[in-house]
């Protein structure tokens, strides 16, 4: 390859790059979000400061690993410590403002002899016909055209816009048209739809095809941050109360919108003072730690009683044994963890049908906890034998010569030369291997979801760890709380730092030995 | 092919820290015996076969079980049939194709980027020297220690919004996911990669240096062809792990179209089905084994050498 070459393919790469951060800013700008649009500007800057002078070699090496480092690890763990301090979650994911504004457009009531909208139900074009936020295109009886969602009516452009013989809209670039059944499949958010206009009122659909336009019956009083609702008699007077609007009245009344707001530390007391929350999350933190010891444990033992037998120079076919001790490793953990879940069935299983029992393994609290230990034995117990046959081999003959010299027996070697060296070369593993099981969250929730649960309380299971638990929280259920949530991620964090780092020192000194 | 198969070395940790508690390294040629015989342990060792593999056996088995359910299921197998894998393709709401095209592109994209991603970084800081060096690759080891997944609620509302923005990079998409993925990529390999990297005599670039190669060239033309067995263990480490990956992938990918084996066959095993769809589940798994299987044969020697380094799994 030629200078010249080179230097072609480098620039090509360089307005390649700039080409796709201009495209993300525009995109970005058309969405309303200046400053991401201002960082994008800035990295674009970066890179052609980076890769176009000749200056600052170590970035061109470091940039792209740094800059998804800082945007998918450094930065979602920041956002989640500041999520942890707000309420984040099922009915607060919106602003104040826009709860203001919500509220106001669903209480539309049609007005007398106001016009009506023929109106099609549509997403934007790429986003998913059955999650993607819904818009409505909409055609007044004189012909005029918009496009409305939460956020506002906007003319609609005429051009590539086809449409009925009676106004309805049948195709308009840029937007996908949802078919009868695809809107019937989202009535609900279709009625929970509300499209403001800039007069206070709001449009608000019929049916499936029409819509109407009207004043609300809520008016919001800025100076005195309240809500009136005229529609009652006597109205009723709604204030800001834990991100709510609450009525004067009677605080058992308030909207279902309430807004994202700053709680302070709310979250962590409740960890630690919540009564049930907190003798749930002990129990889940004793489970969490038994589990990751006995895991390390157990298959060190069973690792290292297996390399300690293969590791007799005089026996034959070694490479075959390792080989196919290796697969348990070797198979994609989620099959194994499920084939584990079938065999441990109480009905049907094949442990309790080939030992003749009928434990409920994964029903019961015990059985689940000594269902999960003992497939993560089975997991885990590779890794080690493959960890220890390297280790056994480094130690040297002469050692074990010296001991058996000075009369030791096998076990006194096993115990006094070849157990510590052992423990020496494996320990920051071992520790490294307690940090992934103290958070292994693929095995608990493929084996037993964190189950199984006390009748009443459904919260806690009783073989949880903290991040299943954390999961639970964030993502199943109807109510999502992302907020608690991140606040427990935060005590996790702060938990596996502690026991870990001081370890890890441990080793570290070690290692520095020689 | 042949640098593919050159050694990983054996894992410096490991053995300097024996030779350290040892004080010495020397190794005689005598080798004396513990035990007179062998035998016993060859019958320990089928012993330990068994437990290793038994599961495995019922999963070839449930998967050409004629009749496919879980109860019918038994550790050895009781007839030979395809019905199973029949079903498995022919299922439209599960599109198990699907599944393995979308587990091997992020699997072999993301491990492809992150061994990029990550042989820079190594290299940069293996032959480049500049302010904030070892502070970052300190650095790079402390943020290793705190999983990234603990972030996920960060992370799925981060992507959310995104999503909002520019639709193929959010939730529900390849993109997003591998991308997700690459967060860590400079992390977790760096150490490993850079290790080997030392091994490669800085007088080769010293050499092309004063031959008038640039930088680029260096390390396009003569360190990544050195380096190229600790690449492929590398590649081959981020492959099964993204491939084996669960949690991220379940929270992601939500439409059937788009999700990986690990996320459509947890589907299959769920609820009232779980008995009827056995056959076809452990007929799924069986196929969905054989890539990490046969990497993890092939390449046995450069894993276990990758491994003892300090990945977990």
């Amino acid at each position: 390859m030629t200078k010249l070459t080179a230097l072609v393919i480098k620039w090509v790469l360089i307005a390649l790059a700039l080409a796709g951060v201009l495209w993300v800013a525009t995109q970005l700008a058309i969405a309303g979000y200046t400053m991401a649009v201002i960082v994008a500007g800035m990295l674009g800057i970066g890179i052609l400061a980076v890769y176009g002078t000749r200056r600052n070699v170590p970035l061109k090496y470091l940039l792209p690993g740094m800059l998804l480092l800082v945007a998918f690890q450094l930065w979602p763990i920041i956002f989640t410590a500041s999520l942890s301090l707000t309420n984040y979650g099922d009915g607060h994911l919106i602003s104040k403002e826009e709860t203001v504004t919500d509220i106001i457009a669903q209480s539309v009531r049609e007005v007398p002899d106001s016009p009506r909208y023929r109106m099609s139900v549509a997403t934007k074009e790429g986003a998913s016909a059955t999650t993607g936020d819904l818009v409505l295109l909409l055609t007044k009886p004189d012909d005029t055209m918009f496009v409305g969602d939460t956020g506002g009516l906007e003319p609609l452009p005429a051009d590539g816009v086809e449409k009925t013989t009676t106004g309805k809209i049948t195709k308009a670039p840029g937007y996908t048209i949802l078919t009868a059944r695809e809107v019937n499949a989202r009535s609900k958010d279709l009625s929970a739809l509300a499209v403001p206009t800039g007069d206070g009122g709001g449009i608000k659909p019929v049916g499936l095809s029409e819509a109407f336009e009207g004043k609300p019956s809520v008016t919001y009083d800025a100076s005195a941050d309240r809500l009136t609702d005229s529609s009652t008699t006597p109205p009723t007077v709604f204030e800001p109360k834990n991100a709510r609007w609450v009525s004067t009245a009677d605080p058992s009344v308030a909207f279902p919108q309430g807004w994202q707001e700053n709680v302070g530390f709310a979250n962590f007391t409740r960890i630690f003072t919540d009564e049930t929350l907190r003798a749930g999350f002990v129990k889940i933190f004793i489970w969490n730690v038994v589990f990751a010891v006995v895991s390390v444990l157990s298959t060190f033992l069973l690792g290292m009683l297996i390399a300690l037998l293969f590791n007799d120079p005089r026996l034959k076919g070694k490479a075959i044994y390792r080989s196919l001790l290796i697969l348990p490793y070797a198979l994609p953990g989620f099959i194994t963890a499920l084939v584990w879940r079938g065999m441990f069935n109480q009905d049907y299983g094949l442990i309790n049908g080939a030992l003749g029992l009928n434990v409920d393994w994964l029903g019961s609290p015990w059985g689940a906890k000594a269902a999960i230990l003992i497939t993560n034995l089975w997991l885990g117990f590779p890794y080690m034998f493959i960890v220890c046959t390297g280790a056994l081999q480094s130690i040297p003959r002469d050692v074990r010569e010296a001991a058996i010299i000075d009369g030791a027996n096998a076990f006194r070697t096993l115990r006094s030369i070849i157990m510590p060296l052992l423990l020496v070369a494996v320990g920051p593993l071992l520790i490294a291997s307690f940090a992934f099981n103290f958070n292994n969250f693929g095995l608990i929730y493929l084996l037993t979801k964190g189950g199984p649960f006390d009748g009443n309380d459904t919260s806690i299971g009783s073989s949880d760890l903290l991040i299943t638990y954390a999961y639970r929280l964030a993502f199943s259920g109807s109510a999502p709380n992302y907020g608690f949530a991140a606040a427990v991620s935060v005590v996790i964090f702060i938990i596996v730092a502690l026991m870990t780092i001081p370890a890890f020192r441990q080793t570290k000194a070690l290692e520095e030995v020689n | 092919m042949s640098t593919v198969n050159a050694p990983v070395p054996a894992d410096p940790r490991l053995e300097t820290r024996v030779d350290a508690a040892v004080g010495r390294h020397t190794e005689t040629p005598d080798r004396g015996g513990l035990g007179k015989r062998v035998w016993w342990r060859h019958l320990l060792g089928i012993l330990a076969l068994v437990w290793a593999l038994f599961p495995i056996v019922f999963i070839y088995s449930a998967a050409t079980n004629p009749s496919g359910t879980l109860n019918t299921a038994s550790l050895l197998p009781s007839g030979f049939s395809l019905s199973n894998f029949d079903k498995l393709f022919s299922d439209p709401a599960r599109p198990y194709w699907s599944w393995y095209r979308n587990s091997m592109i992020i699997s072999g994209v993301g491990a492809l980027a992150a061994v990029f991603i990550g042989a820079c970084a190594a290299f940069a800081f293996s032959r480049l020297r500049f302010t904030g060096r070892r502070p970052g690759m300190l650095a790079l080891l402390l943020l290793q220690m705190f999983p990234a997944m603990l972030a996920l609620v960060a992370l799925y509302v981060t992507f959310a919004k995104i999503g909002d923005v520019l639709p193929a990079f959010g939730l529900n998409t390849s993109i997003g996911l591998i991308l997700a993925y690459l967060g860590g990529a400079m992390g977790s390999n760096v150490w490993l990669l850079k290790g080997y990297f030392d091994t490669v005599p800085k007088e080769l670039d010293e050499a092309a240096t004063v031959d008038g190669a640039s930088h680029a060239r260096i390390f396009f033309t003569i360190t990544l062809r050195l380096v190229m067995p600790i690449l492929v263990t590398v590649f081959m480490l981020v492959f099964v792990g993204l491939y084996g990956e669960f949690m991220l992938a379940s929270i992601f990918l939500t439409d059937v179209e788009n999700q990986t084996l690990g996320v459509g066959l947890y589907g299959m095993t769920l609820g009232n089905d779980a008995n009827q769809f056995f056959g076809q589940f452990a007929a799924g798994a069986l196929l969905a084994s054989i890539p990490v299987v046969a990497l993890y044969l092939a390449f046995q020697k450069q894993l276990v050498g990758g491994l003892t380094q300090g990945s977990v799994k």
